[in-house]
């Protein structure tokens, strides 16, 4: 099959509607932003009820997504890409960027997966922020960060895309940075919005080069004109696009920004930086399927960017103590599965957006777990800490665990289904390539089994080590069950953990429901190993990685301290494989000389020359006196200054 | 004389603020009356303002509400004022921060022996003048007010300004009036070129760009080059820029709102009036060059900024860099691009009013201007803390703010022809970012500490004291600044959102403009 024809194929029919159930869909965003406008503006009056209106304006948009989905399933295929138009956002003569809203099977997708999960952690957050003064201005960015995100997937157009982009970014940054006595919150929140700035450069040069090529940067228009694009355009923009899907979803070379995003409250990283916004860059590449499908370098170098991170994240997370550093070097090397699998392409799109819906089911119940823990622990996140919890968090324990299962793949939970089916793709590729991206998914499951059954049994099983400890505000430990505001949370996203892959992936009925918006799925005629072969390599991978994680930490007592020194991988695994080191040296460090030299040039150069002249027109000495005399004579010599070097540069121009 | 409908509304926009000066100047002796009075007169020109704007049909044609007198007749001089929709919107946002101004000075302090009565009527003073440089459709007009423009200025910063105002004010008069100077001999020569060709010299700007524009390019690049000289002061372009930082950093807040956010606007509504139509050859010819020394503005202005100490010297540089924005939004000769620029120049004038008013808050509050004074306001003053972090993610363009309209309107319409100088200026879009969150987390980020807002032993000048001593007594904000604050907020979301007001009514201009260089199908 061609490029080309499998582009042809992708471009979905667009329905226009207005009115109705979908013509109204501009209210799923309207509640929260409401809802944050309230909470932000209202001040101290609203503290009393903030949570639960907060709380309210996210179920309602998860009612209204859900009545959506299933008008939806009703439709025929054809007719379940809709476009909605609301108002000429920006229009300069050919430039008409519209607001505007597509509704379809993968929209519906995130919107049932950002409210319905996002619905869940607020309720949760109730309980976990309730001794927090500022619980309901938390509410109120918690409910802009939902309102953000729902522009960014379901906005019908590139520009829309963007906003929602920038937006979910500042909820980001202010949840970061929630903790505002903590200088390490403050760096952290500072450095997520650098980086993600970064990507968005990438973004914003895509859509520069849309308009500069096709005059449009809707969806609809876009998509149909990929085939008047040469290939060199469309590499280019696939490698832009991917540039910001990396920036906000902690793809390598930008990944260093989210496990430092873990400073915020433990349900932002559930919500934010685990089941939604860092996977808006999957939600990017596949959303833009008819442009990848036309570019195999392009398709490519995302597959190469999914295999790297998600080994880089595996690697890492073996060697963090950090409960919240573990799940978030987790999230880094899961989200590279799913950016390995829309990188496949036909093969793959669906298989990703999969992995992201269960991962978002199950991460965000570790995370809830996780936070739970923390809450019972004085906020000790150090797994050293911990251990032995299973009997006196009965509730934490069992919903943690489904969600490790699912993680790690165990059938017949969730992950299983969404990850060994990324597996089997990846080995479909052709030649050296499944091998390599086989392997490497393969390696990273088993590490993953590692990863997490160590964070199991350092945290849940073995010696009660905090029965000896103060945490360090000087309080002893005394561990309890959470409340159910927190648990049943819990409870519910552990159920999804369990069942969802199984009722995404029989029958492929989510990649049917999906392929108006993301094609057909397809499969591999032959894979580098035999196909059948894959899931019993993937299960038992991760049985060893158990093995391996049981026979090294749960055979002896987890020692209080880490041990140190230790072998240069574990060193090098513990710096985060070096990747700030490299941003420092590289980018950081040389911005600040040069910033340095500038201002040096600033105050002795262009005002200095300016001041020299003057004073060497003067030829007298006594210059600092004079020059504070000499008004006239500096300040004429310094427009002179500048007219010598614009007539130059003129010149270099004209003649050059 | 001369005159078209609605010329009564422009005469009203001149004389109200120049009638208000003479009033309340002469009210010197009582500082409340005279601070009502000129927040009347500020308030009712909003008014009259907002009806021009209602007035105007972009549809109709380019000038409006205009009308002539003769002023110098050997010399074709006229006293003749108009306004296109690129003029329009500076006036408007003119008459928007003056009142904002006057509210912001309310309480303010003013130096020794200097009366509210003396401040006002020159602020009143240097709106009339402002107005009139942006509605002057007679170049010599044009140059006469472009230079009376400072005096008012050189008194407010000289008068009552900073420690080092006399000289920020002095260095600020020469580098424009020189400047000027330079511009005088272009629009000289101009004058005879006319009078060559039509035998008859003429000031009239119709007239002298239709002859300018056809002269030849060698005419036309000295001419270019003496108006884009004092454009380029005034916008201010590296590097024709080092007065900025000091006029800024000593001129009094309400100052340096008009200071930044408007006159400075002059150089860019310049380049569109003047350089554009007059010589469009020349600007065609030469506009790499505009176009290094923007790039090199966004990123020489950014990097600058992240190394200030002082909050008003942040601000010039910040600008620094935006203007190196409009200048590549006008010099990219697209529709898109262009439109960006006249947006950007009232958005800018809408967020950078907003920052330099929150900064003069946070001063008024810690009585220091140095960065290092303060940490962790935002647990004293958490409503100031929301609306300085709003000015500030409109400074650095935040989808869903004001800003974000024009930033993305001048790179979009910009990479299709000049696609190396935008993607260098996109740079600018991060270093914006680490600018401004820098400075939001310095002063309100973290425990409250810092001798701006503390006791310390060491008295001012600690530099990053903990909590130590007492806390200040210090206040959020109050029900006046919320009052001239709450127009700025409702504007940045509101052209965040709904941008095509100001898009409407500037577009006709702007492709008129674009006709005069060639380009008649708006770009691409």
């Amino acid at each position: 099959m061609t490029a080309t024809h499998l582009a042809a194929q992708q471009v979905a029919e667009v329905t226009e509607v207005s009115g109705g159930l979908a013509g109204s869909a501009w209210l799923l965003v309207l509640f929260p932003l409401a809802g944050a406008a309230v909470l932000l503006l209202g001040g101290k009056a609203t503290n009393a009820w903030g949570h639960l209106l907060g709380t309210l304006t996210v179920v309602a948009s998860f009612v209204y997504g859900l009545m959506l989905f299933f008008s939806s399933t009703g439709m025929a295929e054809g007719e379940r890409v809709q476009n909605v138009s609301l108002f000429d956002w920006i229009p300069v003569e050919q430039l008409q960027v519209e607001f505007g809203l597509r509704i379809d099977p993968l929209s519906i997708s995130f919107v049932l997966l950002i409210t319905g999960v996002g619905a869940l952690i607020h309720i949760y957050s109730i309980g976990y922020m309730a001794d927090d003064p500022d619980r309901r201005r938390f509410f109120g960015y918690f409910n802009l960060f939902v309102a953000a995100m729902l522009i960014l997937v379901l906005g019908n157009g590139f520009v829309t895309l963007y906003l929602g982009w920038e937006g979910v970014g500042l909820a980001s940054y202010l949840l970061i940075g929630w903790y505002t006595n903590r200088p390490s919150a403050a760096t952290a929140a500072k450095k997520a919005f650098l980086m993600n700035r970064v990507g968005d450069v990438g973004l914003a040069l895509a859509i520069f080069i849309m308009f500069a090529e096709l005059g449009t940067t809707q969806y609809t228009e876009v998509f149909a004109g990929i085939d008047q694009l040469s290939g060199a355009t469309i590499t280019a923009l696939t490698l832009l696009l991917l540039l910001g899907a990396c920036g906000k979803s902690g793809q390598f070379p930008l990944q260093a920004w989210l496990p430092d995003a873990m400073e915020g409250p433990t349900p932002v990283s559930a919500l934010i930086h685990a089941a939604t916004m860092v996977t808006a860059g999957v939600y990017l590449v596949a959303r833009s399927n008819p442009i990848y499908m036309a570019s195999e370098d392009g398709r490519l170098v995302v597959v190469i960017i999914g295999a790297l991170t998600l080994l880089i994240g595996a690697i890492i997370g073996c060697a963090y103590d950090d409960i919240k550093k573990v799940l978030a070097y987790s999230t880094v090397s899961q989200i590279g599965y799913m950016m390995l699998a829309v990188g496949l392409g036909p093969f793959g799109f669906a298989l990703g957006i999969m992995h992201l819906l269960t991962h978002g089911f199950f991460k965000a119940g570790l995370f809830l777990g996780a936070g739970s823990v923390m809450h019972a622990m004085n906020d000790e996140v150090d797994m050293r800490k911990y251990g032995g919890l299973a009997k006196i968090m009965p509730v934490t324990f069992a919903t943690f665990g489904l969600g490790y299962l699912a993680l790690i793949g165990i059938p017949p939970f969730s992950g299983f289904f969404s990850k060994d089916a990324i597996i089997e793709a990846a080995f479909g590729e052709e030649g050296w390539r499944g091998w390599v991206f086989g392997g490497a998914a393969l390696i990273a499951a088993g590490l993953t089994a590692f990863y997490m059954t160590r964070l199991m049994l350092m945290t849940f099983f073995g010696k009660q080590r905090w029965k000896e400890l103060k945490s360090e505000d000087g309080r002893d430990f005394h561990p309890h069950e959470s409340p159910v505001v927190m648990t049943a949370p819990m409870v519910v996203l552990a159920i999804g953990s369990v069942a969802a892959g199984w009722f995404f992936a029989s029958g492929d009925t989510l990649a049917e429901w999906l392929s108006p918006s993301l094609g057909t799925l397809a499969e591999a005629e032959h894979t580098v190993i035999p196909h059948s072969l894959v899931p019993w390599l993937t299960v038992a991978l991760s049985l060893l990685g158990v093995l391996i994680a049981w026979l090294v930490v749960g055979r002896r007592d987890v020692p209080v301290v880490k041990p140190d020194p230790v072998s240069f991988p574990v060193r090098a695994a513990r710096k985060d494989l070096y990747g700030n080191a490299l941003n420092e040296a590289l980018v950081a460090k040389p911005g600040t000389w040069l910033a340095r030299a500038l201002v040096y040039v600033d105050n002795k150069g262009v005002d200095g020359l300016v001041n020299g002249i003057a004073a060497a027109l003067g030829g007298s000495s006594g210059r600092l006196r004079r020059m504070q005399t000499g008004f006239v004579r500096s300040y004429a010599a310094s427009i002179l200054g500048g007219t010598v070097l614009i007539l130059v540069a003129f010149l270099a121009v004209r003649y050059a | 004389m001369t005159s078209s409908s609605g010329a009564a509304l422009l005469v009203a926009l001149l004389l109200i603020p120049l009638a208000g000066a003479i009033v309340v100047a002469l009210l010197r002796d009582n500082d409340k009356l005279a601070k009502q009075t000129a927040l009347g007169f500020a308030l009712v020109e909003l008014a009259v303002a907002v009806v021009a704007w209602i007035d105007y049909d972009p549809s109709a044609e380019r000038f409006q509400q205009h009308f002539s007198l003769d002023w110098i007749p050997a010399f074709g001089v006229h006293i003749a004022f108009g306004v296109d929709g690129i003029a329009l919107v500076m006036v408007a946002v003119t008459a928007l921060l003056v009142p904002l101004v006057i509210g912001f000075g309310w309480a303010e302090k003013l130096p020794a022996q200097r009366t509210a009565g003396g401040f006002l009527s020159l602020i009143l003073l240097q709106q009339a003048i402002t107005i009139g440089v942006f509605a002057a459709t007679d170049v010599f007009l044009f140059y006469v007010l472009f230079e009376i423009m400072l005096i008012p200025m050189y008194f407010l910063i000289g008068n009552y300004g900073g420690a080092r105002r006399q000289y920020a004010a002095v260095k600020f008069f020469l580098y424009s009036f020189l400047g000027g100077l330079i511009m005088l001999a272009s629009a000289i020569g101009a004058y005879s070129l006319a009078s060559d060709e039509l035998g008859k010299g003429t000031f009239d700007w119709a007239t002298l760009v239709e002859v300018v524009s056809n002269a030849p390019l060698s005419n036309q690049i000295w001419i270019f080059l003496g108006f884009f000289l004092a454009f380029a002061v005034k916008a201010p372009l590296v590097p024709l820029h080092t007065w900025l930082p000091d006029a800024a950093a000593e001129a009094p807040i309400g100052v340096a709102v008009l200071l930044v956010g408007i006159l400075d606007k002059v150089g860019t509504f310049g380049f569109l009036r003047y350089l554009l139509p007059m010589t469009p050859d020349a600007a065609v010819e030469l506009a790499p060059l505009v176009l290094v020394m923007g790039v090199a503005g966004v990123l020489y202005g950014a990097l600058l900024a992240t190394m200030q100490r002082d909050m008003k010297r942040f601000i010039a540089y910040v600008s620094i860099a935006h203007f190196g924005f409009i200048a590549i939004g006008v010099f990219a000769f697209t529709a898109q691009a262009e439109v960006g620029a006249v947006t950007y120049m009232v958005n800018h004038s809408i967020s950078t009013g907003m920052l330099i008013l929150v900064i003069g808050m946070v001063i008024a509050r810690g009585g220091s201007s140095l960065i290092s004074d303060y940490g962790g306001l935002a647990k004293i003053t958490p409503a100031l803390a929301g609306v300085f972090l709003l000015a500030g993610l409109s400074t650095l363009s935040l989808p869903g703010t004001n800003s974000f309209i024009s930033e993305f309107l001048v790179l979009i319409g910009a990479y299709g022809p000049e696609p190396v100088y935008t993607i260098l200026a996109t740079i600018g879009m991060v270093l914006a970012a680490l600018y401004v969150l820098w400075l939001y987390q310095r002063i309100f980020h973290g425990p409250v500490r810092g001798s701006a807002l503390v006791n310390v032993a060491g008295g001012p000048g600690t530099a990053l004291a903990p909590e130590v001593g007492a806390r200040k007594a210090i206040f959020d904000l109050n029900g006046r600044e919320k009052l001239v604050l709450a127009p700025l907020v409702v504007l940045v979301i509101g052209l965040g959102f709904y941008p095509a007001p100001v898009i409407d009514v500037v577009t006709p201009s702007v492709d008129a403009t674009l006709q005069s260089v060639g380009i008649s199908d708006g770009g691409n």
